[in-house]
């Protein structure tokens, strides 16, 4: 009797449009919902975040310089081949969450239909968070909404895809470029989609994905000095309190996130592509 | 005095109403703080002006409290068209009182009669009619059908602008329906307590606005208050973090209004003698006292010497001296300790190996005053190129190509504001676009209106003031 041995992948990290190892040699074993041996995962060291920062950094004009519809077309295609890999991220998010194929299915078709929503907005939001100011002289002054730079995700512990995608999406529909610490022990649907990331025209740089503990990369993200925003919310509510201490020594901005982690499926407003914009007032005289 | 000099045209201390003894404002009523008294200071001449009482952490509760019960008794539950009315009123009364509140306020503060006339007070009373209007039609300001107020507004405003900056927090912050807590600067607290009396004659509703003159310890006491839902600071980047680190893990709301670096960036095909004015205006205005000051002047190195010529005569001509002199161009620093602040940085510029040009006007022997200062030569890592000075001293750098200019401007952790001189049309909104800045003047700079959103990028600050997205900062969306 000959069974095929399936080959097992070794899951790494996503910096800077590449998949290298942890610097650091580290991995950590990533189990299912019943403790069965899924794979090692790469355990990002605060020397592999701040190589991610840098390539978030340097990413970013390009990023954030490019059309608002090419920007949009990125994303969309981004959910066009997550769909095509739909039955490895149901059978991976099943595994991680303990949920039924059914279930994940469920999420992972949310997750796609997140990316199209927040694909739509990228030419939309200067129009709609924008304005024009009707100053009281000669003056045409306008505000146009632009993205706050690099910003740093603490992922959801809990939602290992759809809470991903509700997160990143956001920041990279903004124009702004991001270094995200997956779900420390659901890390494997993350590592999956920075293959999706990869393969989607995204730029390299633009999405980072470290697979880490928040409790421990959180506070290097939350005071780096070329980092613009954070999003804690895979902290815990106390590590929390300590990352906004962090934060307010380069004047970060820190996203506000409810203590329990929320129902992802319920549909996303604009706040959270409102904090990763920065509004530019621009002045310029009438006259002939 | 010779044939074109000009004479004195003092403008008459009495229109101020200038009295002994100023107190807090607490729930509709001025009451003896428990602090103790400061004595208020007319910069120009060092004179005593008046006694004001101050807070104590005491009475930051007791405020707090009547804040909390005109919130939820009166000021949340009342329609916005009745909120607007009281805003309408307040905007009325300070443009009736607008003379009073400027020489008031010229002579705490010691800006010129000239600016806190044409600018300061008529500004203020603008940002009350502006959100007035916003009162009653907060659900067209695109934050949902019915927008809620956060409660109790902890504000926090600095010296430059006393009237103004008070205006910038209490108008948004009532017209969404919150109730404030206010701590003017300690140098400046008069017009805050002028505004005071506006408030009871627009009979405003008791608790809805509290005022508590104090040093940094009251404003310290407002933002650690468990029962304030929202901080609004404008000051330096120093405090603004101790603050954001005192607020973090609470419920609190917070925006910060920090400080500046701002690049003033002149290109070769620039109308010189109109930019040039424009530097002038944005170095010079308020005596520099001012976070969005184009303190670094960026000029293409082939214009550098004609610009720096053009400058250095033209600032010769302002004048300096009694802010009261509707003549005068440029008053009197603020304190004592903001004098000593500039002298550390000149000093710092002169031992780094800048050029400094001081303007040769006479300086009076009284008071605190600085003659405007131009320093060339000077390079990115020196300090007058990286800190705010936040007086009327210039430094000036060079550039050759749009790209060179984008990299200096941006090299900064600062973020507030920027100008740019060009007649070339394409090329200002392509230098908008590459700065990172909250605001960028276009051949004109230092332009405020509470139709414009105005605010920071990286550590000078988050949140805006101002426009329909100023709104945000003072509603739970």
């Amino acid at each position: 009797m000959s069974t095929r041995i399936s080959v097992a992948k070794t899951y790494k990290l996503y910096v800077g449009g590449k998949f290298p190892r942890s610097e650091s040699g580290r991995v950590y074993p990533v189990t299912d919902a019943a403790g069965t041996f899924l794979a090692n995962a790469a355990h990002a060291s605060r020397k592999d975040l701040r190589e991610a920062v840098v390539a978030a950094r340097k990413a970013f004009p390009g990023w954030s310089s490019a059309t608002a519809y090419n920007r949009g077309q990125v994303l969309y295609r981004v959910a066009e081949v997550l769909e095509g890999r739909r039955d490895q991220f149901t059978a991976e998010v099943a595994a991680s969450e303990g949920l039924s194929a059914e279930q994940a299915g469920a999420r992972v078709d949310t997750a796609i239909d997140r990316w199209v929503w927040y694909a739509g907005w990228t030419d939309k939001i200067a129009s709609v968070l924008g304005a024009a100011n009707p100053v009281a002289g000669p003056y045409f002054s306008f505000t146009v909404p632009e993205p706050t730079g690099v910003v740093g995700v603490l992922a959801p512990q809990e939602s290992s895809l759809l809470g991903l995608v509700s997160v990143l999406a956001p920041v990279l529909a903004t124009g702004s470029t991001a270094v995200v610490v997956s779900s420390a022990d659901r890390p494997l649907p993350a590592i999956t989609l920075s293959e999706v990331l990869a393969t989607s025209d995204v730029p390299g740089g633009v999405a980072n994905i470290l697979t880490g503990r928040a409790s421990e990369l959180g506070s290097w993200l939350a005071s780096h000095g070329d980092v613009n925003a954070l999003d804690p919310t895979g902290a815990t509510p106390d590590e929390r309190v300590h990352l906004a201490q962090e934060a307010a020594g380069t004047v970060k901005r820190v996203l506000t996130v409810p203590d329990a982690e929320p129902d992802w499926t319920t549909e996303p407003d604009l706040s959270r592509l409102r904090r990763y914009l920065e509004a530019k007032t621009v002045w310029h005289p009438l006259g002939v | 005095m010779g044939i074109f000099d000009y004479a004195p045209a003092p403008e008459s201390r009495a229109i101020a109403n200038l009295k002994d003894h100023y107190k807090p404002f607490v729930d509709g009523e001025f009451v003896d703080g428990s602090g103790e008294p400061l004595k208020t200071v007319n910069p120009a001449t060092e004179e005593i002006l008046a006694e004001v009482g101050t807070a104590s952490a005491s009475d930051v509760d007791t405020a707090v409290r009547a804040a909390r019960r005109a919130y939820d008794t009166v000021w949340s539950k009342m329609p916005g068209a009745e909120r607007a009315k009281y805003l309408f009123r307040i905007a009325r009364l300070i443009q009736e009182r607008s003379r009073e509140l400027a020489v008031l306020e010229s002579l705490d503060n010691g800006k010129s009669i000239k600016e806190s006339r044409d600018s300061d007070v008529p500004t203020a009373a603008a940002h009350f009619f502006y959100h007035a209007g916003w009162a009653d039609k907060l659900g067209y300001a695109g934050y949902g059908p019915d927008p809620k107020p956060l409660g109790v507004a902890g504000q926090v405003i600095p010296w430059n602008f006393p009237l103004l900056m008070l205006a910038w927090k209490i108008a948004p912050a009532l017209a969404t329906g919150n109730t404030v807590v206010l701590k003017p600067a300690e140098t400046t607290p008069l017009t805050a307590l002028v505004f005071a009396d506006i408030c009871r004659q627009a009979e405003l509703p008791p608790g809805v606005v509290n005022i508590l003159p104090g040093a940094g310890d009251i404003g310290a006491s407002i933002v650690e208050h468990p029962d304030v839902d929202k901080i609004a600071f404008t000051g330096s980047t120093e405090v603004g973090k101790l603050i954001q680190r005192t607020v973090a893990g609470t419920r609190k709301k917070l925006t910060l209004e920090l400080g500046g670096k701002a690049a003033n960036v002149v290109f070769d095909d620039a109308p010189l003698d109109q930019a040039v004015e424009g530097i002038v205006n944005g170095i010079f205005f308020n005596q520099g006292h001012v976070c969005c000051a184009g303190s670094r002047l960026l000029v293409q190195e082939s214009v550098a010497e004609e610009v720096l010529d053009k400058l250095r005569h033209r600032v010769s001509t302002l004048r300096l001296g009694d802010p009261l002199d509707k003549n005068t161009d440029i008053g009197a620093i603020n304190s004592a300790e903001q004098l000593a602040k500039i002298h550390g940085l000149v000093e710092s510029g002169d031992a780094e190996g800048a050029q400094r040009w001081t303007s040769p006007c006479p300086v009076p022997d009284r008071g605190f005053f600085f003659a405007p200062t131009v320093f060339s030569e000077v390079h990115q890592s020196m300090r007058i190129a990286r800190e705010e000075i936040f007086g009327p001293v210039l430094s000036v750098l060079t550039f050759r190509t749009p790209e060179e200019a984008v990299t200096k401007a941006n090299n900064t952790p600062y973020g507030l504001s920027a100008g740019i001189w060009t007649e070339k049309g394409s090329r200002i909104l392509w230098m908008a676009n590459q700065l990172r800045a909250g605001v960028v003047w276009a051949n004109t700079f230092n332009r405020f209106d509470p139709a414009a959103p105005f605010g920071g990028y990286q550590e000078s600050g988050f949140g805006r003031e101002g426009g329909r997205t100023g709104l945000e900062a003072y509603l739970s969306v």
